[in-house]
């Protein structure tokens, strides 16, 4: 598909911004830190050439070994997608990323919703409280170590 | 002289009608008028991404269903497209030919339960409502026809459909795209120039086009604010590039704006379903050879699909095995409830329910 911009493409565009965000890229995605996450994001949108005016989806993975945040980036004048990923640190123990809500409002209720489901905590959100289950419930329900 | 009054907390639902579902919005009113909303859901979370996780690519399918359930058949098409793309699938062109059919049914059978329900909060007690629910019966049946389901339908699968449409359907559909044209100038002729309707919606709920795009809000609600963005449009999926439509869009972002792209987008897509009986052609409803547990490689796929409320796509990773590692949804209906509370502050009650009413939500799919 035209509109989806190459891994190494964005990852191009990312070094540009913060010669240091990058950690990788494949053939759809670019993985970055996510201490350089909240310039980037905003030089993501800002930016002539790029425009991502809108953030699509918030995801967050558990791969068990570390979790892993993916925003889809959407350019409504330019017509294109964009896919960043982050990993949260090694481990199981308080994945947290910095929000995205100062560039994008509509990462509110998303990020929500990954912090009470899968428990990912983004940092900077002001509102970061459970979205579907009740206060006091315990644990995160994606994430893998729910038994079956 | 003006009187300050205490702000007074009221409880909106969950089990109010106006909430559409089971949706609970905390209100603060001084007076008549809204300070402060804030929502609550969850009632009707059901982990279906967890769900997910422990079914087979093909058996999601049957959860799709449930989450918007007034518009079982773009979820299935949504979904099924993340599985083709993250499969390598390929499907048959008499599936896709059926998978647009039934999308675009379904969104003129979404959108008429938004116009109906929203009459309805209106204070336009019934007649409305049971002139709109009268057509999506028509299209219930229709879709009892092709898959034997009315709500819960399951058509999509991997490769096509899941069976081909029966001979009885074709002319079912004629009559249909015959009769419908009538029925909606007949809901304009009631609805859109009634001076109550005009009155209680034009300039109340209005949102600029720059906060919507910054809030993620697609669909409708988009387009009535002069945002040119439809995906079947911008970035044509299935056979949407082989068809010809109109993409309504309004200026005013403003609750009758919302109301009107809707009426409109049920014309257009009488437009591309006619297309699309004119150009499906014999052959397989989907493909033989396409395992009903498939593996797809390791990776992820996700594809934005133009539902009726809005972008909605499904994101899966595989990890090779038989179902998936993780199945996220972006919901429009959430996503679209972002600037809620932006948007009521100020009315008062009455018009903060219908400016609830034309976001056109299903809590099937805001709680998952």
């Amino acid at each position: 598909m035209s509109w989806a911009m190459s891994g190494s493409e964005l990852a191009d565009a990312i070094r540009e911004i913060d010669s240091e965000a990058v950690t990788g890229h494949s053939d759809d995605a670019v993985w970055i830190t996510p201490a350089s996450w909240p310039d980037v994001a905003e030089s993501l949108r800002d930016s002539e050439s790029l425009s991502f005016e809108m953030l699509s989806l918030v995801t967050t993975v558990d791969y068990i070994d570390h979790f892993e945040v993916v925003y889809h980036l959407l350019s409504l004048s330019k017509n294109r997608t964009g896919v960043v990923k982050m990993r949260c640190g090694e481990g199981r123990i308080d994945p947290a990323v910095p929000t995205a809500i100062n560039v994008w409002r509509g990462a509110d209720l998303q990020e929500r919703e990954a912090y009470d489901l899968m428990g990912v905590h983004f940092d900077g959100h002001p509102n970061m409280k459970r979205l579907m289950l009740w206060e006091g419930f315990e644990g995160h329900p994606l994430r893998k170590d729910y038994l079956r | 002289m003006t009187l300050k009054s205490e702000p007074v907390i009221v409880n909106v639902g969950p089990q109010h009608p106006s909430t559409h579902g089971v949706m609970r919005l905390r209100v603060a009113f001084d007076g008549e008028l809204v300070t402060d909303a804030e929502m609550i859901i969850g009632y009707l979370h059901r982990g279906s991404e967890k769900l997910a996780e422990e079914r087979t690519f093909t058996q999601v399918v049957t959860l799709t269903d449930r989450m918007d359930y007034v518009a079982s058949m773009t979820n299935n098409q949504a979904y099924i497209l993340a599985v083709e793309k993250l499969a390598g699938i390929e499907p048959t062109p008499r599936g896709v030919w059926l998978r647009m059919i039934s999308a675009e049914l379904q969104r003129i059978a979404s959108h008429l339960i938004a116009i109906g329900f929203l009459m309805q909060d209106l204070g336009a007690m019934g007649t409305p409502l049971m002139y709109t629910m009268r057509e999506r019966e028509d299209i219930l049946d229709l879709f009892e026809l092709l898959c034997g389901a009315r709500i819960t339908n399951s058509y999509h699968r991997p490769s096509g459909v899941f069976q081909d449409a029966p001979a009885d359907f074709w002319p079912r559909l004629e009559a249909f795209l015959a009769e419908m044209p009538g029925r909606i100038d007949e809901y304009e002729q009631l609805i859109s120039g009634n001076e109550i309707i005009l009155s209680r919606m034009r300039g109340v709920g209005i949102i600029s086009p720059d906060e919507m795009i910054n809030a993620s809000i697609t669909g409708p609600m988009l387009r009535a604010g002069g945002v040119d963005w439809d995906l079947r449009h911008r970035q044509p999926y299935e056979y949407y590039d082989r068809v010809e439509f109109d993409r309504p869009i309004m200026d005013e972002s403003d609750n009758y704006s919302r109301y009107l792209v809707r009426v409109y987008e049920m014309r257009e897509s009488l437009k591309i379903v006619r297309q699309c009986i004119d150009q499906i052609e014999p052959g397989p409803a989907r493909d033989p050879d396409v395992p009903f547990v498939i593996r797809p490689p390791k990776g992820d796929a996700y594809v934005p699909i133009e539902g009726p409320k809005g972008e909605l796509g499904f994101y899966l990773v595989s990890d090779g095995g038989i179902s998936p590692y993780r199945c996220k949804v972006r919901p429009p209906s959430l996503i679209n409830l972002t600037l809620l509370r932006e948007m009521l502050i100020g009315l008062p009650m009455a018009a903060m329910i219908v400016t609830f009413g034309t976001v056109d939500i299903n809590m099937g799919e805001v709680d998952r």
